[in-house]
């Protein structure tokens, strides 16, 4: 059973870590940060493993992921 | 009636270069200038040119040796620390009297500096930064239609002096758009350039060096490239606006005259009997023409985007009893005109 | 061999609202602050996966950093260890007067294709040539990112750049350069490798890559090279997803990913 905090005002959004998620469990948050960017979060569905290839992948070390 | 064109400074040289023969283009990516390799790759195969992108500013101003000994009208173009790399090659070319137009568009400096504009390249540009005793004419714009016009006219005196040629920008100037009058190409009388490497056949060989190692030899070249530089003095040029009940004179070339310009007619608004002096040629200097003009107006003030570089050379101008003040804009952007009026009116 | 022990470089720190362990965090050699890079960049993977390895070593205190030019000129925002900014190019011979000087350092330059391939092609050679106990990190994303996406010595053929507006065309500009590849060809280069980012397996072999070239300088083997194929979204006008895909389809088949060098001890006493 894993978790991840996405830094909402470092994402920029760039869908990175979306595309790796093994199960699929990234989205886009509803709203926008200061830099109008919608930052990724971990959605409420699923159970996250905590592999941490988001936070690998994630080019602005916007994630930090427990295990 | 010539038709008019809305360009970018750095596009409109480049433009200009192309109209006036120029079908080699040597450069290396650096900002506030890459419009102008950019226009070049887009354009020069249309007139069968050649553009390259060299390795390296050192690449490119070697290049252009070549380029020029084997008879072509070649240019590069950079910014103040790439300019600071060709400062051997100007050399070489001065030394082995190659023709060559070389653009500076001035960021901020020293070192990495900043990509905003200076002034800050003059004495680089007109004491010569690489060595020995040489001299390049500098052509100094201060606008789009000066940035075409005087690129133009850059290859015809390179030409007729056999000496590298330095047009003096800035960041200003290369990136604003203004409109342009499409003027024709109007060449001046030149030398057949008979003295190029394209192949001893039915002649003897030519040489091109700057090697003098023989008894005397390096004096009486250095003499011989002297005699050249006086008779460069008559290309001087530059601008006079509202001087002839001018109580007081500003100095500035390039996009500082732009903004004294505005200066002055907010100084004239409020009665101040105040015009400008701009340099269009900062090498020859027009020493004479600012002696003449201070022999009536004994104050002058020159407003510069560095922190005090043609000041000298208005003080060395200038009669005795004038007085030369300054107004250094340091770099990072231009200069407001209601803060240069302010520095007119303190010295006024 | 080395005295240093491979320790943890974060601690456990337990999770505020149940018993998870922290398994993933920024490594403390790297400022926390925000990068300025485009979304997607890889700039800021790099110097993650750097600043990893100075961590993993506990190297902080005896590193530094020499920024190339070109957007690896921010190193020195980003890494809170000692840096130094060297003129266009001449990173690897900055390096080497520093390491000459300070030779129980650890010293590393971060460059770009055109700061290494293009006007620091001599000081990248020699520096290697000499053998120089130095490592350099080179960004290749096969443009000049910073001004604004001209052609670099790493364009593939056929690629738009705002300089090779018709494509890249051997006949007028040559062949993209492998850097890799022709510094393993000299006797003072101790490991030269090849690495990507695009996927989470090419991630976890640029970090072991990094890693080492890191080790290969604390003890003494010589000169490490690695060669990171890289995104450059804006300048590609392609969005990360895709970027990367490219660096899959387009870089990697041409500059293909492996360890091209790899000296097993040292070559002076």
């Amino acid at each position: 059973m894993g978790k991840i905090e996405v830094n909402r005002e470092r994402c920029k959004a760039c869908g990175l870590c979306i595309s790796v998620c093994p199960k699929k469990l990234i989205i886009f948050s509803p709203g926008p940060n200061s830099q109008g960017f919608y930052p990724a979060e971990q959605s409420s569905e699923g159970e996250c493993t905590g592999c941490a290839l988001c936070a690998e992948i994630c080019p602005d070390v916007a994630i930090e992921v427990w295990r | 009636m010539e038709k008019r064109l809305f360009m970018k400074g750095n596009e409109a040289l480049a433009y200009g270069a192309i109209k006036a023969g120029c079908r080699y283009y040597f450069g290396y990516p650096i900002t506030p200038q890459n419009d102008i390799p950019e226009y070049f790759s887009r354009h020069m195969s249309k007139v069968e040119g050649c553009f390259l992108q060299a390795e390296s500013e050192v690449a490119s101003i070697n290049m252009i040796l070549g380029a020029s000994a084997g008879g072509a009208r070649a240019m590069t173009s950079s910014s103040s620390p790439g300019v600071s790399l060709m400062q051997e090659g100007i050399s070489y070319l001065a030394g082995s009297e190659l023709p060559a137009v070389i653009v500076n568009v001035t960021r901020s400096g020293p070192g990495l500096g900043g990509i905003s504009a200076s002034q800050g390249d003059y004495f680089q540009a007109t004491r010569g930064g690489g060595h020995g005793d040489y001299r390049t004419i500098v052509l100094a714009p201060h606008s789009v239609q000066e940035m075409h016009d005087l690129a133009m006219l850059a290859f015809d005196l390179a030409d007729l002096y056999r000496n590298p040629l330095v047009i003096l920008a800035d960041a200003v100037l290369g990136q604003m758009n203004e409109t342009l009058e499409d003027r024709p190409y109007r060449p001046l009388e030149l030398p057949p350039k008979d003295w190029t490497l394209t192949g001893a056949s039915g002649r003897k060989p030519n040489l091109i060096k700057s090697l003098y190692l023989k008894e005397g030899e390096m004096e009486k070249h250095n003499w011989k490239l002297f005699e050249k530089y006086q008779s460069m003095k008559k290309e001087s040029r530059y601008e006079i606006s509202r001087a002839e009940d001018a109580q007081m004179l500003v100095a500035a070339f390039g996009t500082s005259a732009r903004v004294a310009k505005t200066a002055i007619q907010i100084a004239r608004a409020q009665g101040l009997k105040v015009g400008l002096f701009r340099p269009i040629t900062l090498y020859p200097f027009p020493d004479q023409a600012l002696l003449d003009l201070s022999r009536r107006v004994k104050k002058f003030i020159s407003v510069e985007m560095n922190t005090g570089q043609m000041v000298e050379d208005v003080k060395l101008s200038v009669a005795r009893d004038a007085d030369v003040h300054f107004y250094g804009h340091a770099p990072g952007s231009p200069p407001d005109p209601e803060e240069v009026f302010e520095a007119i009116k303190k010295v006024y | 061999m080395s005295p240093y022990f491979e320790g943890e470089n974060f601690s456990f720190e337990r999770h505020r609202d149940s018993d998870m362990k922290q398994v993933f965090k920024r490594p403390s050699s790297l400022r926390d602050i925000p990068f300025h890079f485009c979304p997607g960049c890889h700039h800021g993977t790099i110097h993650r996966l750097v600043a990893e390895a100075i961590d993993h070593y506990h190297l902080r205190e005896r590193t530094i950093g020499i920024a190339g030019v070109g957007c690896a000129v921010f190193v020195y925002e980003y890494f809170d260890i000692d840096t130094a900014e060297a003129p266009h190019g001449r990173a690897p011979a900055v390096a080497t007067g520093l390491k000459r000087a300070l030779s129980d350092r650890i010293v590393f330059t971060y460059q770009g294709d055109g700061d290494l391939a293009s006007i620091g092609m001599s000081e990248i050679v020699h520096t290697a040539n000499r053998g120089e106990n130095i490592t350099v990190i080179f960004v290749n994303n096969t443009v000049y990112g910073m001004t604004g996406g001209q052609m670099a010595p790493t364009t593939l053929l056929g690629q738009q750049t705002t300089t090779s507006p018709y494509g890249r065309d051997f006949n007028q500009d040559g062949y993209p350069i492998r850097m890799a590849e022709i510094l393993a060809t000299l006797e003072g280069t101790a490991f030269s490798a090849r690495v990507a980012l695009n996927t989470p397996a090419n991630l976890m072999k640029a970090k072991k890559a990094v890693r080492q070239a890191f080790e290969m300088q604390m003890n003494d083997m010589g000169f490490t090279f690695v060669e990171l194929l890289s995104a450059c979204p804006t300048n590609w006008g392609l969005n990360p997803i895709k970027a990367n895909e490219r660096v899959e389809k387009e870089l990697i088949p041409y500059f293909p990913l492996g360890v091209f060098k790899e000296r097993k001890g040292s070559d002076h006493f």
